[in-house]
């Protein structure tokens, strides 16, 4: 029988079986940042342990370093406990080493998610772990790619393997074009919409049909990126053209005869047409509308044109409680036209829209207008320092500020709010990040989850608007 | 890590489904460089909130958490079993977990438990009617009784975690058995593909 590209990714990294299932496989990727590594390599010290192969080891500072005042330097960190993190990752770094780190105000840092596959770093074909949920990011390349907590941290670090079982297959097809406007985050949601957030537990989703198929590396990463939204710790999608044009010629890819071995090997990593999945999901593109959320979980999103839903009319109880407590965190009543929801603040950022071609949509939208005057502040966050080099070279950074909007130093910002990057108690955000729940981008905030475009044209309008009539 | 046999503890009930790690431990509290001194960071929204269940005289000293489905969802944040373990809980009681949470409590000498919906509901169900409502986990047998022994219920769990629970093995030193191995997968990928190295 055919196997799944899981299938494949899973046996060629299989170490070691138990009776029981319980697996070793081996690790190719090993992603550090400065939140979740700390404790793993004091463990490591502890034990008189070593790292078993510091070549697999591509580290950065993202989560809470600050996005402006970079010309201070280190000073410019006024969080001691930000600044104990990104001072003990370095330390760790100096001790330990790396195939390459990129630390804080390096040109070449960013959100660990974005500059893995900027550098190459990330190939088709490998094991990738970080101890971030958002890892499912790199499964766009093929790549088996997920978070683990930091004891896997410091149990990659020192046995280059991951203890875990193997997972379900699931394929997720989107067949159809994409209707004008329409992003591979509004694809992404739209999936979180029908299949929940618990919808993908236990399962590797392959992400398939010819929308994903026409969809660029970056849009891949998008929707690969919230696989975890959709409760799976690993989204992927096939190697095809496009997965190979955009590693050729990165710092870390192969070259030369090696790239052409490697292409060949890679064209493999594709599910056989008799394979099995376990669960299957279709959906229409063409049915896909620009989407936002309107509560305190990924699942909780409706298309543009809709409004917020009724508790009243959900049936089972436990999920209308559920509705009514984000309602009430969210304040918000129920049947409220979504582009009646008037806006904050406005985030364009994190691991999942952040690259050039999601500034370039922003920008679009943007260009020679005004943010409105209800939105308090505005903010452009670049993935990487590569990521905004770029995007001044295309004067993007010129239409955003000439709008209103900030334009800061790389890094996860409001994402999370680990750093400055605040939504205030009660304040409404626009978000191009991949997560609402409650406190997420600060005590109190409350977050709307959309396309970069969205985002833009809500920044401009002051309220939600449906991109597709956007002139 | 601590040894998990059986622990007869004071239920806690968290009458809510898909609490996430956010919820669990918010992130302003995720900045220590060390694993320890996350208890008063426990679901820290929550807890000015003096109804809260935490904050419930009659649950001080819970050890057991009965919580709902999809516990421990989003961020693969290790604090968050770090912050129960530290409150003083050892083990969690739901009708199911997200995965990553899942793996992470066993790393850390806390028991996840999945009973079914209806058991969970029968248990918050006494939880709210009998104070000082307790229960007894045995690991060995894969097991959750009233502490009268008046009702029982099985639980599935892995035979490895269970292992290494039972013994208070830690996972590093375990896997190292097989170093020879691995340096021969190592080595053979190497010789393969060596664009991964
Ligand atoms: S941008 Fe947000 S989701 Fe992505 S790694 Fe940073 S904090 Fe996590």
């Amino acid at each position: 029988m055919g196997k799944t590209l899981y299938d494949k990714l899973w046996d060629s990294h299989l170490v070691h079986v138990e009776d029981d299932g319980t697996a070793l496989i081996y690790i190719d990727r090993h992603l550090v940042h400065e939140v979740t590594s700390p404790q793993a390599y004091e463990g490591l010290k502890l034990a008189g342990r070593k790292p078993w192969r510091v070549d697999s080891v591509v580290a950065t500072a993202d989560h809470n370093t600050p996005t402006e005042r970079w010309e201070e330097g280190m000073a410019g960190v006024r969080d001691p406990f930000a600044k104990l993190q990104i001072e003990t990752l370095d330390a760790n770094m100096r001790e330990y080493g790396a195939k390459v780190y990129f630390p804080f105000l390096d040109k070449r840092q960013g959100i660990v998610h974005v500059i893995g596959p900027e550098q190459g770093a990330t190939l088709p074909g490998m094991t990738v772990v970080c101890g971030d949920s958002h890892t499912s990011t790199h499964g766009a390349f093929a790549c088996l790619a997920h978070g683990i907590g930091t004891s896997e941290v410091e149990h990659v670090l020192a046995t280059q393997c991951l203890i875990t079982r193997k997972m379900k297959n699931m394929r997720v097809a989107v067949d159809g074009p994409l209707g004008r406007g329409m992003t591979a985050k509004d694809v992404i949601l739209a999936i979180i919409g029908r299949i929940g957030t618990a919808g993908g537990t236990g399962h590797a989703i392959e992400f398939a049909g010819s929308t994903i198929r026409a969809l660029s590396m970056e849009g891949r990463m998008t929707v690969c990126n919230m696989a975890i939204e959709a409760g799976a710790r690993a989204g992927m999608v096939a190697v095809d053209d496009t997965t190979l044009a955009y590693v050729k010629g990165r710092p870390f890819a192969p070259a030369g005869a090696e790239w052409e071995r490697a292409a060949a090997c890679w064209r493999g990593l594709t599910s056989d047409p008799d394979a099995k999945f376990d669960r299957e999901v279709k959906l229409d593109a063409r049915a896909i509308k620009p989407h936002v959320t309107w509560g305190t979980s990924p699942e909780m999103v409706v298309a543009v044109d809709e409004a917020v839903p009724d508790p009243e009319r959900e049936k089972d109880a436990m999920r209308r409680e559920g509705m009514e407590r984000a309602l009430i965190y969210m304040g918000l009543e129920p049947r409220t036209r979504m582009t009646d929801i008037r806006l904050d603040k406005v985030f364009i950022g994190s691991c999942t829209n952040s690259r050039i071609e999601d500034l370039r949509l922003a920008a679009a939208v943007v260009k020679g207008r005004r943010l409105a005057s209800n939105i308090r502040q505005a903010l452009v966050v670049p993935g990487s320092g590569l990521v905004k080099a770029q995007a001044e070279r295309e004067g993007l950074d010129r239409v955003f500020r000439d709008a209103g909007f900030e334009w800061r130093e790389p890094g996860c910002s409001m994402c999370l709010g680990m750093n400055e990057d605040r939504v205030g108690p009660g304040e409404r955000c626009a978000s191009t990040s991949n997560r609402n729940f409650e406190g997420r981008q600060g005590e109190g905030a409350r977050t709307h989850l959309v396309s970069p475009a969205m985002a833009a044209a809500a920044a401009i309008a002051g309220h939600f608007v449906d991109v597709r009539e956007w002139r | 890590m601590d040894k998990f046999t059986v622990l007869t503890g004071l239920v806690a009930p968290l009458d809510r489904a898909n609490v996430d790690t956010d919820q669990i431990i918010p992130k302003e509290h995720l900045k220590s460089i060390k694993r320890t001194g996350f208890a008063n960071a426990l679901f820290a929204a929550w807890r000015h909130d003096p109804e809260f269940v935490l904050n419930q005289p009659r649950y001080r000293g819970a050890t057991i958490l009965l919580a709902r489905k999809n516990f421990g969802c989003g961020s693969s944040r290790e604090h968050a079993p770090w912050a129960l373990v530290d409150y003083g809980f050892r083990c969690v009681v739901a009708p199911s977990f997200a995965d990553i949470f899942y793996n992470n409590c066993f790393k850390n000498g806390l028991l996840p438990v999945v009973l079914s919906e209806a058991e969970v509901d029968r248990l918050f169900h006494d939880c709210a009617a009998f104070p000082g409502f307790k229960l007894v986990v045995n690991l060995e047998q894969q097991g959750v009784s009233t502490a009268d022994g008046s009702k029982s219920m099985r639980f599935e769990v892995n035979a490895f975690r269970k292992y290494c629970l039972l013994n208070g093995l830690d996972d590093i030193g375990l896997t190292l058995r097989h170093a020879g191995k691995i340096r021969e997968f190592e080595a053979r990928r190497k010789a393969q593909y060596p664009w991964y190295f």
